[in-house]
Formats: structure tokens, sequence, C-alpha cells
């Protein structure tokens, strides 16, 4: 099978994707005590700096399919927006606020962009 | 039903059909005609989060619960080795009729499951810090948590590639094995986790 040299996107975002989910426990731990948000904050940026950074690696590759990518990315990005909707929903529900809302709710959109990516290079990586 | 001739050449299993057309049946990708499902699903689960009342809460995250916890099971242990054993173009029909299914029911079972999960928690107070089994809570959030990685980082993409591989004019064997074992080691995977979860919840639930 011939393929093409590619930046390592499923290993770094599976890495952001643990990074946001190891937030989000960190956070659901603490309820209801006040949380100390540093080490939150620290991982959410963490992950999206991977997120961003594979997604610049990719932007380098020259003829990446990027219509394919773009094809599923839009009904991935949907679908995980309607997940994380319904987590959120269930935060504002419980009166969740502040800092930890704010953490959360990024939290939440770094994840959908994860998922979506994931799925969306996948997919990608093996068009014609 | 439709049906679409492919070929596949290098065959990973059983004498080589070099060249010859296998016979695939056509599919979509997402069946549509599960959409309305998920919708009403995720329109209950809301509706229930809602009205925040412990019948439907507890039915939602037990049933979704059980269903994520016996699918991973069943693919990784049952299915999984069964599929390795068939021929090519059973494989591949057995394939296409699967996965497109799978395509919705993982990620609407994992989301009922924890956010049914977090309201019966909250509803019940065992997801406070103060409960005295708030160590095997955080470790059930632990759990579900790698779970969830693994099911959505590569399970899920999996999923989806390999029905897309499947769609192409004339699939690539090699990716559509590649990314079917994917599929099922991380399916053995999440289900040799679920037995984690198991434990944890029998724990809770007769505390």
């Amino acid at each position: 099978m011939n393929e093409r040299r590619l930046p390592p996107v499923t290993q770094v975002g599976m890495l952001s994707l643990s990074l946001i989910v190891a937030s989000a426990i960190y956070l659901a731990a603490h309820i209801p005590q006040h949380v100390p948000l540093t080490p939150s904050i620290a991982l959410v940026c963490a992950s999206a700096l991977a997120l961003a950074g594979i997604m610049l690696a990719l932007s380098r590759v020259d003829g990446f399919a990027w219509e394919a990518f773009f094809a599923v990315a839009r009904w991935a990005l949907l679908a995980y927006a309607v997940v994380a909707g319904m987590i959120e929903y269930v935060f504002l529900r419980n009166h969740t606020s502040g800092g930890p809302l704010v953490l959360l709710t990024l939290s939440l959109v770094i994840f959908a962009l994860d998922v979506t990516v994931l799925i969306s290079f996948t997919v990608a990586r093996y068009a014609d | 039903m439709a049906q679409a001739s492919v070929t596949i050449a290098d065959a990973p299993l059983g004498p080589p059909p070099h060249d010859v057309p296998l016979e695939r049946p056509d599919f979509q990708i997402v069946p549509l005609a599960g959409l309305p499902i998920v919708a009403a699903v995720l329109a209950l689960t809301i509706a229930a989060i809602a009205v925040n009342d412990l019948w439907p809460l507890m039915f939602l995250h037990v049933v979704a619960g059980a269903a994520w916890t016996i699918i991973d099971l069943f693919l990784g242990f049952v299915l999984g080795p069964i599929m390795g054993k068939l021929s090519v173009p059973a494989r591949v029909e057995f394939t296409t009729r699967l996965m497109p299914k799978m395509v919705l029911i993982m990620p609407t079972v994992v989301a009922v499951t924890l956010a049914a999960g977090w309201q019966l928690a909250t509803n019940m107070g065992t997801n406070q810090s103060g409960f005295e089994l708030h160590g095997w809570v955080v470790a059930s959030f632990i759990v579900v948590g790698v779970m969830a990685v693994i099911a959505l980082g590569l399970l899920e993409p999996a999923n989806i590639a390999v029905l897309t591989e499947l769609k192409k004019p004339r699939p690539n064997p090699e990716v559509v094995e590649r990314l079917m074992k994917r599929f099922i080691y991380t399916a053995g995977a999440t289900g040799l986790m679920q037995v984690a979860t198991f434990v944890i919840m029998t724990k809770l639930a007769t505390a």
C-alpha cells in the first residue's frame, strides 16, 4: 500500500482528546467544592495547542485530500456539536457557572473539533 | 437491493481471488432512516434531564450504558473473531450491513449514557465530593473517559473510513482490512474496560 508521509494527526489528536477529557474529569471530580482552575486551564491550553499544531502540520502537506476532509468534517462537526450541546445543557441545567463553565464549554468545543478532525483525517488519508 | 461490482485483489485470507469482481450491496454510510430514531432518543434524553425525575434518568442511563457495554463486548469477543474467519466477500457484505448501523448507534448510546448518567448522579448526589464512595465515582469518570477517547478517537474514525473506502468503485482491500482490524481491536479494548465499569457500577448500586 503506497502511503503519503503525513504528520501524526491521529496520535496528536488522541493526545489532545485525552487532555481535554482529563480536564473535564478533574473539574467533575471536585464538584461542588471550589475548584482550583489552574490545572484545568493548563490542560485545555495544551489540548488546544495540540489541535492547532496538527491542523497547521496538515495544512503544509502537499496534495492532501482537503475536499474529502471537509466533506466528512461538516457532517461530523454537526453530529458532535449536537452531542457537545447536550452535555453543555446538562451543566447549565445544574447551575454550573463562572470559571468552571467557561472551561467546560471550551473543553466541549475542542472535544467536538478533535473528534471531527480525527474522523475526517482518517477518511481523507485514504482518499484517491 | 442494488449491487456494485468490487474488485478485490490480494485478499488477506484464503485463496486470493485476484481481480475477481465481488458483489457488494449498495449502502448508505449514514443510514438516513435511522436519524429520526436518534433524534427521538436524544430528545427523550434532554426531556429527562429537564424534568430531572429519577426513573427516566435511571432508565436512559442503564439502557444506554448496557447497550454500550454489550455492543463492545459482543463486537470485540464474539463478532470480531467470527469476522476474521469469514471469506472476503462475506466479510465485505457483513461489513456493509453492520457498520452503517454502528455509525448511528455508538455515538448515540455514548452520549445518552454520559448525559443521563451525569444528571442521575447529580439527582442522587453521588457525584458530590462528600459522597462516601466518591473515589469509586471518580474511578468511573476515568474509565469512561479512557473508553470515550478510544471510541471517539480510534473506533469511530475507523468505522466511517472503512465505509467510505467500501463506497469507492475499487476499494483497496488492504485499507479495508487495516481499518476493520482497528475497529475490532478497539472494540475489544473498550470491551475489556467495560468489565471495570461493571465492577464500579455494581459497587455503587449496592452502596
